[in-house]
């Protein structure tokens, strides 16, 4: 058994020479890095569109909700106590009463109708009470229940619940959630196999460096160590590379997202990776790295022997 | 010490190295395996480092079954031993100091002792000064030396030769077989294969004669 500062210094001998070996042969490890990169990039792409997506229409959590008009005339103090019993239900995240003064004064603020409902002696609004259902909770049977349970009530006039749009988003993010897994593990295959190879062809063209190590009774971990090393760096190398593959493409489309959402006249600024889904991406990379050269490397090692 | 009992070698194709061989090397002796290109002598040293398994019999090393001896165990069995071969077998794009380092740093051995034993041993084969030069930087009886600097390294218990001297003269011959003799009256047990009979002739030691499989003598 080796001592903590020998094994350090046997793994970090291993690390610089497989960095070596990768800085000496540029353009195959460009090359190399320049793949895993793209299929880095792709679903950390795709995961950006899905993040945006989400930001650009709102939190879906408050999209969700049910309206209840009261009849007209209800006293108030009728309005609140279906709002408490609203709020004892487990569906329910939250209950706002909105009065009927309070509705008008709204209305006359933002409708641009102010003079026309100086001429109306009554208020023709009702008291309304809208209810947001618990995130978990967004299911159609959840919402139907709601809606049986206000329209069952006598004080009040109509229900709407009106999340259709909201489901029908949620279902196309969620659609292009499961896009976002499926290419990022095709990909993680793909990158795999990508280094698995590359191991495969440095370990073909060290054979003799690799018999003449084993001759001399070196271990299956000896060996393997810098491999692995390699195919750690090369990840690493495209996780990075991948980061900056898609900060171009950022940068790219940001200034027509601008003008488009601008025409619509919306103020919509395309985000990038956060410091942890960067860090994710490079920790992916690295992995990714690690255990493809781990295959490569065990699979072609083990079939090395010292050249009698 | 080594010991093969009735050990028979029969490879994949059929073809049958060695039949029920049977020889003993005693610890600290020098042994020469002698007898022409294909008698067996190969095979003998094949098993001793176990670069091959015997089909039958048993081949004791240093005390040890190499025929029980499981597949994850083999890497520490081969660090006790020392191997030099004819065509040297060395890293052609590594210095000098990097080949002899190579069986101490496959046994995690410290820096500070790899340094010291790896000039050692450089130093015993005259080739100290040539630590930092690539092996294609040096004659074929310097690349050689390289070798046995490499098999020695480690202060193995066992050291085996498989026609060392093939490539060399000679006077260069006589130099490395002196160089073998120093490690044997150090302690190493020495097993050198050849087939060049005037260098056993030469050097009075015990010899064993393989033809066709069999030890004859």
């Amino acid at each position: 058994m080796s001592s903590p500062v020998t094994w350090v210094t046997r793994h970090l001998h291993s690390m610089f020479a497989a960095l070596g070996r990768l800085l000496r042969r540029p353009l195959s490890t460009l090359l190399t890095t320049l793949v895993i990169a793209v299929a880095l990039s792709l679903p950390a792409g795709l995961w950006l569109v899905v993040k945006n997506a989400r930001a650009a229409t709102g939190d879906l959590a408050t999209a969700v909700q049910v309206t209840a008009y009261m009849k007209v005339g209800t006293p108030i103090a009728r309005a609140d106590q279906l709002a408490r019993q609203l709020r004892e239900r487990p569906e329910v995240a939250s209950v706002r009463v909105i009065p009927a003064e309070q509705a008008l004064k709204e209305f006359r603020e933002y409708s641009g109708f102010g003079s026309a409902l100086d001429a109306l002696t009554d208020n023709p609004l009702p008291h309304a009470l809208v209810v947001q259902p618990r995130v978990e909770q967004h299911d159609g049977g959840t919402i139907e229940a709601l809606r049986a349970f206000l329209i069952a009530a006598p004080d009040v006039d109509i229900v709407q619940a009106d999340a259709e749009w909201a489901r029908r988003l949620a279902a196309l993010l969620d659609v292009l959630r499961t896009l976002f897994l499926a290419a990022a593990g095709l990909l993680a295959v793909g990158v795999l196999a990508v280094i698995g190879n590359t191991i495969r062809l440095e370990i073909g063209a060290r054979r003799e460096e690799i018999e003449v190590t084993k001759l001399v009774g070196g271990s299956d971990a000896f060996v393997r160590r810098p491999f692995l090393y390699a195919g750690l760096f090369q990840g690493l190398f495209g996780g990075l590379l991948a980061l900056g593959l898609v900060a171009l493409v950022i940068g790219a489309v940001e200034a027509p997202i601008a003008r488009l959402t601008a025409l619509y006249g919306g103020r919509f600024r395309l985000g990038g990776l956060s410091l942890e889904e960067a860090g994710m991406v490079l920790l992916v990379g690295a992995l990714l790295g690690l255990v493809g050269a781990w295959i490569g490397a065990a699979r072609h090692l083990s079939r090395i022997e010292p050249r009698p | 010490m080594i010991q093969f009992d009735r050990v028979t070698k029969r490879y994949p194709n059929g073809r049958e190295a060695l039949r029920e061989v049977s020889l003993r090397v005693e610890p600290g002796e020098f042994v020469f395996l002698t007898g022409r290109s294909g008698a067996g002598k190969s095979s003998i040293l094949k098993l001793i480092a176990l670069l091959e398994r015997p089909t039958r019999g048993t081949v004791v090393v240093n005390g040890q079954d190499t025929g029980s001896l499981p597949a994850r165990a083999v890497p520490a069995y081969r660090r006790r031993l020392g191997v030099v071969f004819q065509d040297h077998q060395l890293l052609m794009d590594r210095p000098v100091y990097d080949n002899v380092a190579l069986p101490l740093m496959v046994a995690d051995s410290p820096l500070r002792d790899i340094d010291k034993r790896v000039r050692a041993a450089l130093d015993q084969v005259g080739l100290l000064e040539q630590e930092r030069a690539l092996p294609s930087e040096l004659s074929v009886g310097e690349q050689q030396r390289v070798g046995i600097a490499r098999a020695v390294v480690g202060k193995p218990a066992v050291l085996i030769a498989d026609e060392p001297t093939g490539n060399l003269d000679h006077a260069l011959a006589l130099d490395v077989m002196r160089l073998f003799r120093r490690f044997q009256e150090v302690g190493v047990t020495v097993v050198v294969a050849t087939h060049d009979q005037s260098l056993v002739d030469g050097f009075g030691q015990r010899s064993i004669h393989v033809d066709g499989g069999k030890v004859t003598a």
